[in-house]
């Protein structure tokens, strides 16, 4: 077999200005005929019998592969190309099947995302079936995103959110003496400040019950709460667990084992249906404090774990260390222990973080619409039938944007806090 | 008896059924400089880890400076703030400056000002030679920089007692000298110290007396010159030759 592909000679360095265009053609033709075959239907190979022109484009990009794979060919590009995806007849047959799998799956996706969609228009009749049908997110655009708060109030929600954006973005350009205050403010008063903002009720702004919250806006709104709560109940309770007090920590064990054995989906049916009868008559708990205060304690539970690995991770010399120069516990973890722990689990805390955030559209269960809610309720509206892979995708691509950002941020956080042990 | 420091009185102490310190008897008068060798396993980090009650005692009495260590923790970290330590592992903070570790037990358990405290770790700094370094991180220094940072952070405490838990064990040989060198100038300066080594070289220039211990016990005490001159006990001798 060898022997008849190598009529022309083994491919080496000598023989360079014969194999590289013999091996860039028959590479090309290959691509050329899967690109024809799979987006326009022509078959340039149908000569051959039937079961082999099937694998023709396979067997060109083969050989052109295999001519092109000269070792120490002088030419930077081609030794690069071959070191990396051309090494051995195995891997080039992986290559191949990727970009044959790009050729056949990109331009039909582009094509249904972008060339063939519809933007223009405002109603169902606008829409050809070839391409995604934009103009429902369009029309839908402000329910996505604020639910069904009140269009009038709308204003309440921006201000918020930009408030809140504006805080975090300066964060990163004061000066560190004014930092700490900031930071102070950002957990302990601006939750307050921007939950009076949305839900109203005083200072001349209308009352807006929670259950008309949703979108976009709730997503953030209960992640953002959940976060701030999360992080210190579940640092109490990784110290909790490996306190030597034994009410403690089995009181810390019980806890975490129960909030981790349970699926956050009965959690949260359990806040909304069975709390409420547990509750005095005339105690009334909106609902979306129960919910916010269920994940809160879900998620504390995995956070308190990820804490425990850190601050198993550290020896125990940092311990005798503080201790010898006079520390009592608090002051021991707060000034020693946990900044070096809580720096080596960042990766586990932004995990958590992000499962957080992704965890958020399961409130859909008790009748919370946050953005997955309110596209299940936009997609059942009968003038808006049928759009279901229009609003998965739009959701898709703005939780990949969100939590891609959140774990841009996790890795900075873990370049600037990097120090040599 | 009041001038004695420290006063350790039938102190026993075990890990699970193994026993490492045997009713150990010590006093240390103050600004008295003693030296504890012993082969390994014998007790001596566990009995200078007792005295600032790093591990407990079981049995026995030991009283710091007219306190008694009990299960009082106000006692503990009232005497663990008179007591400096250094380790063999040097057990610097790496998140923290060499200079934030001096002044991080000062400002936050001494509560003194954060600008005296800063002008004190640089004098301490500067007593051991490492000025140069405050701005740096442990991670950037050597060992023995490391080690002399970490005399000068438990010196910051302005401590009563030093105890060095073989200070220069995990140090390269050529960063032994610098080490020893500080440790001396504090000798001199007239600290109490009571060092676990097995530097003779420098238990000989420095020590008044040398505690010889095995198997939990102290089996012979005896002023530096006897000590090496003429030992009494017989494994004394023998460890003697085996590290001479």
């Amino acid at each position: 077999m060898i022997k008849i592909i190598n009529f022309l000679g083994t491919p080496s360095r000598e023989k360079f200005s014969l194999f590289v265009p013999i091996g860039i053609f028959l590479f090309s033709l290959g691509l050329i005929d899967v690109t024809l075959n799979s987006l326009f239907d022509v078959n340039i190979t149908s000569f051959f019998p039937r079961g082999l022109n099937y694998f023709t484009p396979l067997i060109f990009g083969f050989l052109g592969l295999y001519y092109l794979r000269i070792e120490f060919s002088g030419n930077k590009m081609l030794d690069k190309l071959n070191i990396n995806i051309n090494s051995n007849w195995f891997n080039s047959i992986l290559t191949l099947l990727i970009i044959f799998v790009l050729i056949q799956n990109i331009p039909p996706l582009l094509n249904w995302l972008i060339i063939d969609a519809n933007f223009v228009g405002t109603t169902k009749k606008d829409c050809s079936d070839s391409g995604a049908c934009w103009i429902f997110i369009k029309i839908w655009f402000p329910r996505l995103m604020y639910g069904l708060y009140p269009n009038a109030e709308l204003w309440r929600i921006n201000t918020s959110f930009i408030m809140l954006i504006t805080l975090v973005v300066a964060l990163f350009y004061i000066p560190i003496k004014l930092k700490k205050y900031l930071i102070i403010f950002l957990i302990f008063v601006f939750p307050f400040i921007m939950f009076n903002l949305i839900h109203g009720g005083n200072f001349g702004l209308v009352w807006v019950e929670t259950t008309a919250w949703g979108g976009l806006s709730l997503t953030f709104i209960i992640s953002v709460f959940a976060l701030i709560l999360c992080f210190p109940i579940g640092m109490f309770l990784a110290l909790g667990r490996r306190s030597s007090a034994p009410v403690t920590r089995y009181a810390s064990i019980g806890f975490i084992e129960f909030w981790r054995g349970v699926p956050l989906i009965t959690v949260l049916f359990m806040a909304s249906v069975m709390f409420p009868m547990f509750l005095p008559d005339g105690v009334y708990m909106d609902k979306l404090f129960r919910v916010i205060i269920a994940i809160t304690l879900f998620e504390a539970a995995y956070m308190a774990e990820v804490i425990r690995g850190g601050l198993q991770a550290l020896p125990r010399g940092q311990y005798d260390a503080a201790k010898s120069l006079g520390m009592g516990y608090w002051r021991l973890h707060l000034l020693v222990i946990l900044p070096q722990a809580l720096k080596l689990v960042i990766p586990g805390i932004a995990n958590t973080f992000l499962a957080l955030v992704k965890d958020t559209p399961l409130i859909l269960v008790v009748g919370l619409l946050e953005l997955v809610g309110m596209i299940d309720m936009a997609k059942t509206n009968p003038d808006w039938l049928g759009f279901a892979t229009e609003g998965y995708v739009f959701a898709g691509i703005l939780f990949w944007i969100i939590c891609f950002n959140m774990s841009r941020y996790s890795q900075r956080l873990e370049e600037k806090y990097k120090t040599d042990r | 008896m009041s001038e004695n420091i420290i006063q350790m009185e039938k102190v026993s102490k075990w890990f699970g059924d193994f026993q490492a310190l045997k009713d150990i008897d010590l006093e240390v008068a103050q600004k008295q400089k003693i030296v504890v060798c012993g082969p390994s396993g014998s007790g001596k980090s566990t009995l200078i880890r007792c005295i600032n009650r790093l591990e407990e005692h079981q049995q026995g009495k030991i009283v710091i400076d007219g306190i008694e260590l009990t299960e009082n923790t106000k006692n503990i970290e009232q005497i663990r703030a008179e007591v400096g330590m250094v380790f063999q592992q040097f057990n610097l903070f790496p998140h923290l400056s060499i200079l934030d570790n001096c002044t991080l037990a000062p400002i936050w358990v001494k509560k003194i000002p954060k600008l005296k405290a800063e002008e004190l770790a640089l004098k301490q700094l500067e007593s051991v030679k490492i000025t140069d370094q405050a701005k740096k991180f442990p991670g950037q220094l050597s060992g023995g920089q490391q080690q002399r940072a970490a005399l000068a952070r438990a010196l910051c405490m302005e401590p009563k007692i030093m105890l060095f838990d073989e200070p220069t064990s995990a140090l390269d040989p050529e960063m032994i000298k610098e080490v020893l060198d500080a440790m001396v100038d504090l000798a001199k300066a007239g600290m109490t110290m009571i060092v676990v080594t097995h530097e003779m070289g420098f238990a000989k220039e420095v020590a008044d007396e040398i505690i010889f211990m095995d198997e939990g016990m102290i089996v012979e005490r005896a002023n530096t010159e006897d000590f090496f001159a003429n030992p009494k006990n017989e494994r004394t001798k023998l460890f003697l030759s085996q590290i001479l």
